[in-house]
């Protein structure tokens, strides 16, 4: 009863949120949502990206879009939806779309699909998503300068390779300049829930840490950091609102360009499926100003920034030390390569945790 | 010391929202109204509880804002459920869907902007006692609200004649009917309040527990205040135990995982619900022997037919 209610609900709330101006013969480019449009997280980047898309491309393109599209078998009919009216290329952005936009792509050859975070591909569907271990490694070398008591608190979402890359490229980065740091991990077991968020970022803070980062994505945390007068990382957007004298820097996820160029690939009909994983060198995402720090650590964050989009530095240089004492097998050479990256399910050694279900 | 002090705090903010959301539902409950809209009520009542703290600067105009919000929310559930004796379950929901689109709306303005949230009591000498002193003499009003609302509800449907009459709709509305109790009016109000209670408890986290608005932010509390309802036996002592029970356990877990007690975190975030679930079913089997839920909860009752 309740579940269908609730799909009934997601009908509706699709049926209410589909915006389009009108428009005979221009590109139709759809999109699909998770959050609200005013998470100021996740989604509202996306739609950033949307809207500078449309400034650039606006006489070619109209754009439309479907916001809280619940993960899972439901995407599959908002998805349909945008196909049947006349979207010709559709982003689909969030993992748990994967399976339902691979169904529809296969349904519908012609219309082009670009899935975000996901790694099913078809003739007509590609994927994209960013490095963001690259910055999480350049907040560990800040976080380490800056925490006094040497102890950083990290929230987690859920324990999936990408969030635990970042926890390891921070720690990572933070060992090389301080040996001993401490990291402590909570998972929030969700992606938002601003209340649970500042409750972790609270037990954190209680817990001696100084220094807050997450991968979570509301501002609570950051909320709570500069109320205690502690310092903090923000998540996905410009959380600087929330803590003037608390930011150190963000990664901030900026898909415009990306967007801009496979419409225009569209555009132009050399669209093809292809797998996107961008780093900072190919502005996927890109990091705040660097806040809220003496002049020499800010000047430290933008030589490893410049060092690693020129690609002279990796934050997953061999040899990276497990858990166990032993050296992880190197396979890209000189660091790990991009699919033990992309599926990495371990913690380096310096964190005193269990990865859960390990 | 000071930790057990910051955890208690923690505990009692966290579990304030639930507790006034769920007085409210179990006033409403009581007089034999299931309204399952607690979440929509809620998070309409966190959009224009911050809406009016935002514009006038003020926490007490903005809780009212909350107050207000959550008791219109409940006028349309009451118009439907009472008025044209619709079916409560569909109703309560289909007010939780249009409370969530609601609030994104009247919030999009608010998104991003912050206020200063609601100021904490400070009683030179008393707040200052180590371990106790914040935690008695240095709550904000919520809290202190919070426990005044449940007493004050205890007392009206324990100790006040007009408690026993709501009791008796909720248990048979035809026999206060018979009486000559005006039924639908009596559940009307009772329903206004569970509203009001609700939006205040939503109006809580935007004012009180993070400053600011965020489409979404009650993230499912308005559920949980209700299964704390059903858990508490419909009686207000337990629903208090049952309340804070939850919020202790929730900070508690993430503490847990902050000291690295290696129970995978999957497990601690089930943690709460699993622990009240079995607290609260424990005690009500040891007293009462079995559900004592009102017994018209939930029926449609049309006066003279």
């Amino acid at each position: 009863m309740r579940k269908t209610l609730l799909a009934l609900a997601a009908g509706l709330l699709l049926a209410g949120s589909v915006s389009a101006a009108s428009a005979a013969d221009k590109l139709k480019v759809g999109f699909i949502y998770l959050g609200p449009i005013g998470d100021l997280g996740w989604t509202y980047q996306h739609d950033l990206a949307r809207q500078a898309l449309v400034k650039e491309l606006g006489d070619k393109i109209e754009t439309t879009y479907l916001e809280n599209v619940p993960e899972g078998p439901d995407a599959e009919r908002a998805i349909e939806q945008l196909v049947r009216a006349g979207n010709k290329l559709i982003f689909t952005t969030s993992f748990g779309y994967m399976d339902p936009t691979l169904k529809v792509a296969k349904k519908y050859p012609n219309v082009h699909f670009e899935h975000s975070t996901g790694y099913k591909r078809d003739k007509n569907m590609s994927t994209y998503s960013a490095k963001w271990y690259q910055g999480r490694y350049i907040q560990g070398l800040i976080a380490a300068k800056m925490s006094k008591s040497g102890v950083l608190g990290y929230i987690g979402s859920f324990p999936i390779p990408e969030v635990v890359s970042g926890i390891n490229a921070t720690i990572l980065a933070a060992q090389t300049i301080n040996p001993n740091i401490k990291v402590k991990i909570i998972w929030a077991n969700t992606w938002f829930d601003p209340g649970k968020e500042a409750d972790a970022a609270k037990a954190l803070i209680d817990q001696g840490a100084d220094v807050i980062m997450q991968h979570t994505d509301s501002p609570a945390a950051m909320q709570v950091a500069s109320e205690r007068g502690k310092l903090a990382f923000g998540q996905d957007s410009e959380m600087i609102k929330f803590g003037p004298k608390t930011q150190l820097t963000s990664i901030l996820d900026t898909w415009g360009p990306y967007y801009i160029a496979r419409v225009k690939a569209e555009l132009d009909g050399t669209w093809k499926s292809e797998d996107t994983w961008g780093g900072l060198d190919s502005h996927m995402f890109a990091m705040a100003p660097y806040t809220n720090m003496p002049d020499d650590v800010k000047k430290m964050a933008e030589d490893a920034q410049a060092a690693i989009t020129a690609g002279k530095l990796h934050p997953f240089k061999c040899p990276v030390i497990g858990q166990d004492g032993k050296p992880v097998e190197c396979k890209g050479g000189d660091h790990l390569d991009d699919g033990q990256i992309l599926g990495m399910n371990f913690y380096v050694k310096g964190i005193d945790d269990k990865l859960p279900g390990k | 010391m000071e930790l057990v002090e910051a955890i208690i705090l923690a505990v009692l903010a966290a579990s304030t929202p639930l507790l006034i959301a769920a007085t409210g539902e179990l006033v409403t409950e009581r007089s034999g109204v299931l309204n399952l809209g607690v979440e929509g009520m809620m998070i309409v009542g966190a959009a224009c509880g911050f809406a009016g703290a935002w514009l006038t600067g003020s926490i007490l105009i903005g809780a009212l804002f909350g107050i207000v919000a959550g008791t219109l929310m409940s006028l349309i559930f009451a118009l439907m459920a009472l008025g044209l004796a619709v079916n409560q379950v569909a109703t309560g929901l289909a007010l939780t869907i249009l409370g969530i689109g609601l609030s994104g709306l009247i919030g999009a303005g608010f998104v991003g902007e912050r206020i200063t949230p609601a100021a904490h009591l400070y009683i030179p000498g008393l707040t200052d006692i180590p371990l106790i002193g914040r935690v008695l003499f240095g709550e904000d009003a919520f809290v202190y609200f919070s426990l005044a609302l449940i007493v004050g509800v205890w007392w009206f449907l324990y100790r006040a004649r007009p408690g026993l009459i709501l009791r008796a709709c909720g248990d048979s509305h035809v026999s206060a009917h018979a009486l000559g109790y005006p039924v639908l009016r009596i559940r009307t109000f009772a329903v206004m309040f569970g509203g009001a209670c609700a939006g205040l408890a939503g109006a809580y986290l935007p004012l009180a527990y993070t400053p600011f608005f965020i489409p979404g932010m009650t993230a499912g509390r308005g559920w949980i205040a209700l299964a704390l309802v059903v858990f508490s036996s419909w009686r207000p002592g337990r629903l208090v135990v049952g309340a804070y029970l939850f919020g202790a356990v929730t900070i508690l877990q993430l503490h847990a995982q902050g000291w690295g007690v290696g129970i995978p975190s999957q497990f601690m975030s089930a943690l709460p619900y699993l622990a009240t679930v079995i607290v609260l079913v424990l005690l009500s089997r040891a007293r009462t022997g079995g559900s004592t839920a009102p017994a018209a909860l939930g029926t449609v009752f049309v006066p003279d037919r």
